[in-house]
């Protein structure tokens, strides 16, 4: 027996209806017993998120301004090669940085494969292409409002960096959160670098990988919803945190 | 040190080889309301950001008495369109001050005390974006001013408004030009420039036909263009 469309068993359908729900029922009791190793690998996903994030976006948001007011012979050059590393292989990231990171390679001799800070060094690379790239935008258009009447003031190189980086700070909001989105979301290059170690390096996104390899559909999509539902939680955190849509502001 | 006389010679302003100012013969003393007037697409605009520093010079020397970094820092330029910064009233104002290192306190008191002066105590907190056009020229002036600068650029800063307006933003310029601040303003409004010059700049095709006290302007330009501009004839 098909669906109208004839394009899969209605049986399979149910079956899919039937791993969402118990998908979801999962979730919910994950969350509801505060499952130890679902807090252990929760925690993880956020430190290491929210690490990469940060230094991702101490290296991004002032290359973005740079940017923005400085002209100089490679600017569209280097602006080019940031858009066109938004779509850098994760994979491809974690291979090099496993290369880097192995006994063999230059920095074997720090020990940091499969730890935590390897997945963040992986993270950091792919984010920073990203956040750059979303906050050059928004800066540039805001430097094109400014240029006039911070020549005007004097204002030196640092000063308008400084400008721009504060009142664009909602617009780079934006940015920080698209580049927060694809890290808590990664899976190739810290399966790579990190290993998924049980109680080490696992993480949300690679515990997702590993049950949907066991077959543990349930299991994978409570997880998959955990994953979602911090997600959707830290970015109304910031958006409050940063009040994007109070009257009047930025 | 004195920043006057201001000395232009040959200076030139060129943008994909079209000349869009000069060359620009001129000498400006240190008193006084210089208006400059002309018709759209004139040169008025580039020939002040010319003046002030901000747009980069193709030919010809621009000199003042002092030495140009020092005379930067003693002016303030005002646009047409008012900038506004994503900030508040009063921050917008002390930004300037910001710049020049003093500290967050004391700048925020002098810029609310400039805030009063130009009729926006009332609003210091209000962000400057929300403000309508005759207050964000009054902001733009009270931030011009708050370092006190001995030469103000002003661009048309009366263009987009009402009448009311315009006579505040008037009052204020006259009280800034007592206290001796040298005011350099571009205008349509040729009320306004009578009312306010000491001086005429008439300016058609990028080039300085008349230079003039205000007094012999108005009484009978000595150019066939600045009479017929004057006349309000369509002028090219």
């Amino acid at each position: 027996m098909v669906d109208r469309a004839g394009m899969r068993p209605l049986g399979e359908q149910r079956s899919a209806m039937t791993d969402l729900w118990a998908g979801l029922s999962q979730a919910f009791w994950l969350l509801v017993t505060l499952d130890a190793d679902l807090v252990e690998i929760t925690l993880r996903s956020l430190r290491v998120t929210l690490t990469a994030l940060a230094i991702a976006c101490a290296i991004a948001l002032p290359l973005a301004a740079f940017l923005a007011v400085r002209r100089f012979r490679a600017r569209r050059a280097t602006i080019a090669v940031l858009n066109a590393l938004m779509g850098l292989p994760p994979v491809v990231v974690g291979l090099i940085v496993y290369v880097f990171l192995s006994r063999a390679g230059p920095f074997g001799v720090f020990g940091l494969l499969f730890t935590p800070t390897a997945m963040i060094i992986a993270q950091v690379i792919i984010v920073v292409p990203l956040v750059a790239s979303i906050a050059h935008q928004s800066l540039r258009e805001l430097w094109s409002d400014y240029h006039d009447l911070l020549i005007s003031m004097n204002a030196t190189q640092l000063q308008r960096i400084k400008a721009l980086l504060w009142d664009g700070r909602r617009a780079l909001l934006t940015a920080a959160l698209a580049g927060f989105g694809r890290a808590i979301g990664e899976v190739g290059a810290i399966m790579v670098v990190g290993g998924n170690i049980d109680h080490a390096t696992r993480v949300l996104t690679t515990a997702i990988a590993l049950e949907t390899g066991k077959g543990e559909f349930a299991m994978a999509l409570g997880l998959g919803f955990v994953l979602i539902a911090l997600a959707i939680a830290v970015n109304l955190c910031i958006h409050w945190l940063g009040r994007t849509e109070s009257e009047g502001r930025w | 040190m004195q920043m006057f006389p201001l000395v232009a010679k040959g200076a030139q302003v060129r943008r994909r080889g079209k000349v869009l100012v000069g060359p620009v013969d001129l000498t400006l003393g240190g008193q006084g309301t210089s208006i400059v007037i002309g018709p759209n697409g004139a040169g008025k605009t580039t020939l002040l950001k010319m003046l002030h520093g901000i747009v980069r010079m193709n030919g010809g020397s621009l000199d003042w008495a002092c030495p140009l970094e020092e005379a930067q820092k003693r002016q303030a330029f005002v646009f047409q369109t008012p900038v506004m910064m994503r900030r508040t009233v009063i921050d917008n104002i002390a930004y300037p001050l910001r710049l020049a290192g003093m500290g967050r306190k004391d700048a925020r008191e002098r810029a609310a005390d400039w805030a009063s002066r130009v009729g926006l105590g009332e609003i210091l907190q209000r962000q400057a974006t929300m403000l309508s056009g005759g207050e964000r020229q009054k902001l733009a002036l009270a931030r011009a001013l708050v370092r006190e600068p001995e030469v103000l650029f002003l661009d048309e800063p009366c263009a987009a408004l009402d009448g009311r307006a315009t006579r505040e933003i008037e009052e204020i310029l006259a009280h800034a030009s007592d206290s001796g601040t040298r005011l350099i303003m571009s205008t349509h409004n040729m009320g306004q420039a009578r009312r306010l010059a000491d001086e005429v700049i008439f300016v058609l095709g990028g080039r300085i036909h008349e230079f003039s006290p205000a007094e012999e302007f108005f009484a009978g330009p000595g150019t066939s263009q600045g009479r017929a501009f004057l006349n309000g004839d369509i002028v090219e």
